[in-house]
């Protein structure tokens, strides 16, 4: 089932969540909605499920083009999983997963033998299977989390939305269940939605990325579009690590730091720019390489890693971060105070029209 | 989930021994030591002395109507008090905050007090009594008037215990069960009520406890005619206006089993109850 929510404006009080957002779910993708907190990113999820109303006259969410303010959010038929679980304490495993079937009327309801075998079937799936008996307080935060989304699940819905799924977990059994989640998804095929703020669990879960910041979306694509190709200035510094400039781009040239280069695909802008450059897109060099470089002073090297970091520091006294393999970093034989050479592999420009935007954690 | 409990536990806090002495020692000259008074004082009528003194049909009655109406307000109790402590917690309207302190208010009045209030009140000629009277529904001088009081008395307890019962409840968990298909009663029935159960049972048991030791408010209201609105407190005093100690203790020493057995079996369902709790 595909979702489309259209034209969505929320405000709380004075605040506005969203913006007159708009977003196209299309059918069997798994898409994550991605921003710092108060980016309105649970809200407009909430809405999708009908636990929070668009304002009055704004937009529509539609569940394969049908308009679903009608239903409300106990019939949306919709899987929805909390930051929290959110996990009824008083009952067992069992019971918390067997809930959606138990509630619905009667002869809707699967019969008792039906309902423990689709239950098994679930708590299997989840490999929560030899815990049915277990009180959610008897689980750890990660079982919890399996255990809301069988939960979920076990009412068969069109449309999972997940909360921040992994949020309130550690980072080790957050990573384990991404990937089970992708995996999940792979088999059910179900139409999802995820809210996140870790960049990371966006890109590598998702089919696409919705990137939002302050009740509106900045961008829309690939988690390789958004990562690679940031549309805006917020979407490149929340995507990842950023050394920022002031500079100026005249006639194809973009000057920064006492360096000039060429713009590249941001020529045709013109006038003052901020220039963007990823801690891990810089050549280092001992010597002045044939291009313009910045001079640089090593300050400190951190090499415990899958990469080494290095904390530079300008002639101009700007502190610059970069990122290299560890095994250029050996070749290089590089220590605090050695004098080195910079230049971005690649570089983003964006006008400086606008004051920067609060880039979130 | 068994071993948890019977470990004993090291925490940083100092001792169970000392801990555990001072409770057994309060425990004992407040509670245990008066109370085995009672048994030493009425074992002197003998075991066919008390018998006979608490099958009569007076303190039979008496029994009947301070248990049974007893029941009832804790009952009522649980009905209403979980309506109130549920509109205190979950909405905001003007007056909250006096609302809130009035359920107090039978905790801090002398019970006399209230015995005066409700009874001018239910009267035939008080305000609501004059209403209720051409109903056929006399309340003052009846069981019925007995059952106000008690109601009146023991309100607090369950609002008060149930509160932070109530507060802890995460509105998450509500969404959830809605989510997954539950009607408003459904999530009423299946999933708020059971998971505030220990809490309202609590609640109600000190209801229940405080209404079948009341005095004050009830001998008012009631009238205490024998065999009809006389409640076993009362009967109490009026064995031993007479100096007739022995029977006194003889219908206490009964009475303080039979709550016992009661708060006790209340206590093991509570237990039951509240059996998630174990491995938290």
């Amino acid at each position: 089932m595909s979702i489309e929510a259209r034209n969505i404006t929320k405000t709380f009080g004075a605040f506005r969540a969203l913006n007159d957002v708009s977003l196209t779910v299309p059918t069997g993708r798994l898409m994550a909605l991605l921003g710092p907190s108060g980016s309105g990113k649970t809200t407009l999820l909430r809405i999708i499920a009908g636990l929070e109303q668009a304002d009055h006259g704004s937009g529509q969410v539609l569940f394969d083009d049908a308009d679903v303010a009608v239903r409300p959010v106990r019939r949306r038929g919709v899987g929805f999983v909390f930051q929290h679980y959110a996990l009824f304490r008083h009952m067992t495993v069992f019971d918390n997963v067997a809930f959606g079937l138990q509630v619905r009327p009667r002869r809707e309801r699967p019969d008792k033998q039906e309902i423990r075998a689709r239950v098994g079937d679930l708590l299997r799936m989840v490999q929560l299977d030899t815990l049915a008996d277990r009180y959610p307080g008897q689980l750890s935060g990660g079982q919890r989390q399996r255990v809301a989304l069988a939960r979920a699940l076990a009412v068969e819905p069109q449309v999972l939305l997940l909360d921040e799924p992994f949020g309130a977990l550690d980072a080790k059994v957050r990573k384990e269940l991404r990937v089970w989640l992708r995996r999940l998804h792979d088999e059910l095929h179900v139409t999802s939605v995820f809210v996140t703020h870790d960049q990371d669990e966006a890109l590598e879960v998702a089919d696409r990325v919705v990137v939002m910041n302050e009740g509106r979306i900045e961008q829309e694509g690939t988690p390789d579009e958004v990562f690679h190709h940031p549309a805006t200035e917020f979407v490149m510094r929340f995507l990842g690590e950023v050394n920022q400039f002031h500079g100026r781009v005249d006639a194809g040239r973009v000057a920064f730091a006492d360096v000039e280069l060429d713009a590249g695909d941001h020529g045709r802008l013109a006038g003052p720019a901020r220039v963007f450059v990823r801690p891990h897109e810089w050549d280092v060099s001992l010597a002045p390489p044939s291009q313009a470089a910045i001079r640089a002073v090593v300050k400190r090297v951190q090499s415990a890693g899958p990469v080494a970091r290095l904390e530079l520091l300008t002639a101009d006294g700007a502190l610059l971060n970069a990122e290299l393999p560890q095994e250029l970093l050996a070749q290089l034989g590089l220590g605090a105070d050695t004098e080195v050479y910079v230049t971005p592999r690649r570089l983003r420009v964006f006008a400086e029209d606008r004051k920067p935007p609060a880039a979130g954690a | 989930m068994k071993r948890g409990r019977t470990r004993r536990r090291v925490g940083v806090l100092p001792g169970f021994g000392p801990t555990l002495g001072i409770t057994v020692f309060m425990v004992s000259v407040v509670v245990v030591i008066p109370l085995m008074g009672l048994f030493v004082r009425s074992a002197g009528l003998g075991f066919g002395g008390v018998w006979e003194t608490v099958t009569t049909p007076r303190v039979l009655a008496a029994f009947r109507l301070s248990f049974g109406a007893s029941l009832i307000a804790a009952t009522i109790n649980a009905v209403i008090g979980f309506l109130v402590a549920w509109t205190l917690v979950r909405y905001e309207f003007p007056g909250k905050r006096v609302v809130d302190a009035l359920v107090d208010l039978p905790f801090a009045l002398p019970t006399a007090v209230s015995g005066i209030a409700l009874t001018a009140l239910f009267a035939p000629q008080g305000w609501v009594g004059r209403l209720l009277a051409p109903l056929g529904l006399p309340v003052a001088f009846t069981p019925l008037g007995v059952t106000v009081a008690l109601v009146f008395i023991g309100l607090p307890f369950v609002v008060r215990t149930l509160q932070p019962a109530l507060m802890d409840l995460d509105a998450e968990v509500e969404e959830a069960a809605a989510v997954l298909g539950a009607g408003r009663l459904q999530i009423l029935s299946k999933v708020i009520v059971p998971t505030v159960l220990p809490a309202l049972l609590t609640g109600t048991t000190l209801a229940f406890a405080r209404a079948v030791g009341e005095y004050g408010s009830v001998v008012f209201i009631s009238g205490n005619m024998p065999n009809k609105t006389e409640i076993v407190p009362l009967l109490i005093v009026a064995k031993l206006e007479q100096y007739d100690f022995a029977g006194a203790t003889a219908i206490g020493a009964v009475m303080l089993v039979l709550s016992f057995a009661i708060l006790l079996a209340v206590n093991l369902l509570q237990g039951w109850t509240g059996r998630y709790r174990e491995g938290n």
